[in-house]
């Protein structure tokens, strides 16, 4: 017994977490799936009826208006916080004597909370006592910044405050990149007079192409997630302007008592995220085999 | 190292290069400056009265310095009906975030230490099934939860969101631990195990000495996690047990009265200071449990 045990106990000390992810992740994924094919309203029913919600789902405009925000938030999100990262990340890399410091300063929004992020930049961004009025009391009267309340413009203040809180990170990522490139190419180029920006250009980032895939990902990752941002900032308006899949879902969850849309709306999420994250994991992990 | 900025290439002038290194430095002060603004205008508006926020600059010093809107937000600020400003729910926050950190910890410990060391088949599917809920939006999960946790009994509790920020940190806990020990080579497993020593031994005695550093990366992920989490948070709460993400948003969100700008600044501060405090004392862990957490994810 003592023997079986011995031999048996790695097993036995992960059997617990294996489980908790069998049904916390797995079955709980099964058990939305599910009841995204049901009518679900107020309490589940396990009766399946096709496809009813996501047809519900798709005429809705609320829906539709979730989802392109969250094309446009996230493409604007993506380009520029890779565009401002590998600028930062470049600018950093030219032996400044306080780069310590500046990389500290540039990545500590990462630490925080979206929602104190959401409540920074909706105090700055308010039109009434915010940049706008400070504009304005600088003498030009006629400034106007008031895409917060501008169904219109709001989805780009979200844009703003993501950049704020996550391009320092994507810096970081593509300095570590930046890094790793092999200085004897670098030197060698130099040497045979090649100009610094076509070093950049022709060798060194063409080079960090596989950091650029990681910080895609994480980034895709974060701009389908994206909750706390919009809730804090905008909270989903003016109207639903600003709402994104994930507050569309909570708010059928949690505030409209319709689980149906809830889950179907949930499983488009997980849909998207599988798209972007499945193959990515498929590659590292096969590469992981050929080391 | 890229040294493209000390030999500069041929045919640059003395003072082109000067003019360069000044741009270099006027572009980085720049994102500073971009960087500490929100910042610098929370920090001076929690220290303005609301008379001078209404009168005054966004970015201008407060010429009266009060802390007045600390108090508030500490201790009088309210969250919808209730004005007990963010204290109750900054303790809800320690009380989940403690225990939930120190739990998957460990757990994530135990784990990486299975699956990089006493690899049995089918560790690796185990392990990949893991990883994989790491990625799942928990939009996914939150209807079946909210009715499991009920049905356990502790939905709207503490221990509930405590067992869902445990439930959902293992695979990124595991992940940190298991990339850690795949480093140390089984050899010294193995003979260890010649050597008599059991599963807990060998934990005990080899690993867990050589596990501080990763130790407080996931700690510190951990901690950022959960410390800053609001979709659990504001899902699994009731009145009471809301976690400081949830109140914060509550005040600043509650219409009720006149909008107190400087007390919702305050709050937010409050809010932040843990993990700033972390990032701060020991951004080094933090940095390299991003990079972990998301690259080699």
């Amino acid at each position: 017994m003592t023997k079986w045990l011995e031999d048996h106990l790695p097993k036995l000390m992960l059997a617990p977490s294996f489980v908790a992810v069998l049904v916390f992740v797995y079955g709980f994924i099964a058990w939305t799936a599910w009841v995204s094919l049901t009518r679900s309203r107020l309490l589940p029913k396990y009766e399946i009826e096709g496809l009813i919600q996501y047809e519900r789902l798709f005429a809705s405009p609320r829906w539709d208006t979730a989802l392109n925000n969250l094309f446009i938030f996230g493409a604007l999100f993506i380009v520029i916080a890779m565009a401002l990262g590998l600028l930062m990340a470049i600018l950093l890399d030219q032996n400044i004597r306080t780069e310590g410091a500046i990389r500290t300063i540039y990545l500590y929004p990462m630490a925080l909370s979206m929602i104190v992020t959401g409540t920074a930049w909706k105090w700055i961004l308010n039109p009434g006592l915010g940049l706008e009025a400070m504009v304005k009391g600088w003498g030009f009267e006629r400034f106007s910044f008031d895409w917060l309340v501008d169904p219109d413009m709001a989805i780009y203040t979200v844009v703003i405050a993501a950049l704020w809180q996550s391009s320092g990170f994507v810096m970081a990522l593509f300095l570590a990149g930046l890094r790793s490139v092999d200085g004897e190419i670098i030197k060698a180029a130099q040497v045979d007079g090649i100009p610094t920006w076509r070093i950049y250009t022709a060798i060194i980032i063409p080079s960090m192409a596989p950091i650029f895939l990681s910080a895609f990902i994480v980034l895709a990752h974060l701009a389908i997630k994206s909750f706390d941002l919009v809730i804090a900032l905008t909270g989903g308006g003016p109207g639903f302007a600003t709402d994104l899949p994930a507050t569309y879902m909570y708010a059928m969850a949690f505030s409209r008592g319709d689980i149906g849309q809830a889950a179907s709306s949930a499983m488009v999420m997980m849909a998207v995220v599988f798209a972007i994250v499945v193959p990515y994991l498929y590659s590292e992990l096969r590469a992981q085999k050929d080391d | 190292m890229t040294d493209l900025a000390t030999s500069p290439a041929r045919g640059q002038s003395q003072s082109v290069r000067i003019l360069l290194r000044w741009s270099l430095y006027i572009a980085l002060g720049f994102f500073v400056m971009i960087y500490l603004l929100p910042l610098f205008v929370m920090i001076t508006t929690s220290l303005k009265s609301l008379e001078e926020i209404r009168t005054g600059d966004l970015v201008a010093l407060p010429r009266e310095v009060t802390i007045d809107a600390w108090l508030t937000a500490w201790s009088g600020a309210c969250t919808g009906i209730k004005c007990e400003g963010v204290r109750p729910y900054f303790w809800n926050s320690v009380l989940i975030a403690v225990p939930a950190v120190a739990i998957s910890t460990l757990v994530g410990a135990i784990n990486g230490y299975v699956v990089a060391q006493w690899r049995f088949r089918g560790a690796n599917v185990i392990f990949a099934l893991m990883l994989f809920g790491c990625f799942i939006p928990f939009q996914v999960v939150l209807l079946p939860m909210a009715r499991v946790l009920g049905i356990i009994g502790i939905a709207g509790t503490i221990q509930g969101l405590i067992f869902v920020h445990v439930v959902y940190g293992i695979g990124f806990t595991t992940l940190f631990f298991r990339n850690y020990y795949v480093t140390i080579p089984v050899e010294l497993t193995k003979a260890a195990k010649v050597d008599g020593a059991g599963f807990f031994r060998i934990f005990w005695s080899i690993f867990l000495p050589l596990s501080l550093p990763i130790i407080v990366v996931t700690v510190i992920w951990q901690f950022t996690q959960i410390w800053n989490d609001f979709l659990f948070g504001v899902s699994f709460s009731q009145a009471g047990t809301q976690p400081v993400t949830v109140a914060l948003n509550n005040i600043v969100n509650s219409t009720t009265g006149v909008k107190e700008y400087n007390v919702d600044m305050a709050a937010a501060i409050i809010a932040a200071l843990p993990t700033l405090l972390v990032y701060v004392v020991a951004g080094k862990y933090f940095i390299r449990g991003l990079t972990a957490g998301s690259v080699k994810g």
